[in-house]
């Protein structure tokens, strides 16, 4: 279960991952994000974002032409 | 991963001014800065004017044989013929805001206030200023002055240097 939902639907890069930051720093430690995306780039950048910047990738999954992410603040 | 004394850095020369050339500095520097780095710009020369409050940012079609917008199912790449007539870089600017929007891609003027937000270090090059008589008044609030020294003492710290 998700804390919290982001539907960046129809955004192109950069603002999945800047809307995405901005979501997980008004969110404490342990809570989990969902992202909502249509953006295919965004899959090998929110694994890089986990990656960078220390977060939790937990869920990547595709719907179709949406794809979900599950992400646990840890940093 | 990222702790305090471990923060990354990255820092860019933004060299270019036109609606095209905008949009890898800026997208790179909002991701860095979501990503956790410290990030400086550094706008010099044409560059320089993508600080400005008012952006009227247009294309450069002229001997830009690689651009090709798509048109009507296809793409389409405009003659140095027409690109040279009176407000071809107006005209095709337009354009490029219609397909940005379109997309979903963020607009600059959107970019930069993000950029500003993250508290990425934007420094105007003074001697540009002086150059093409430049008010430090026409530009963004919260901008700083320096010179090729305060970029070099950037750069040497950075993790990741630019040049765009």
């Amino acid at each position: 279960m998700a804390d919290q939902i982001l539907d960046a639907k129809g955004l192109n890069c950069p603002l999945p991952i800047l809307r995405a930051k901005k979501a997980l720093k008004t969110m404490s430690e342990g809570q989990k994000l969902k992202i909502l995306a249509t953006d295919p780039g965004s899959v090998k950048d929110f694994e890089a974002f986990c990656r960078t910047t220390g977060n939790e990738l937990l869920e990547s999954k595709q719907d179709g032409d949406v794809y979900e992410f599950l992400i646990k603040k840890t940093a | 991963m990222t702790k305090e004394n471990e923060t990354k850095s990255m820092s860019l020369i933004v060299t270019k001014g036109s609606l095209d050339w905008a949009y890898p500095p800026f997208i790179l520097a909002t991701t860095a800065a979501a990503m956790g780095f410290n990030v400086t710009m550094f706008f010099t020369f044409y560059g320089l004017g993508l600080l400005k409050k008012d952006l009227k940012l247009n294309l450069t079609t002229l001997g830009n044989p690689a651009m090709q917008m798509p048109m009507m199912g296809m793409h389409m790449a405009m003659p140095n013929i027409l690109s040279a007539l009176p407000g071809a870089g107006a005209l095709t600017g337009a354009m490029m805001k219609n397909l940005l929007k379109k997309k979903g891609v963020a607009s600059i003027e959107e970019l930069r206030e993000l950029a500003v937000e993250a508290d990425i270090e934007l420094i105007a090059c003074q001697m540009t200023l002086d150059l093409f008589e430049y008010d430090v008044k026409d530009m963004i609030e919260g901008i700083s002055l320096g010179g090729a020294a305060t970029y070099i003492e950037v750069a040497a710290k950075s993790d990741i240097n630019l040049f765009i």
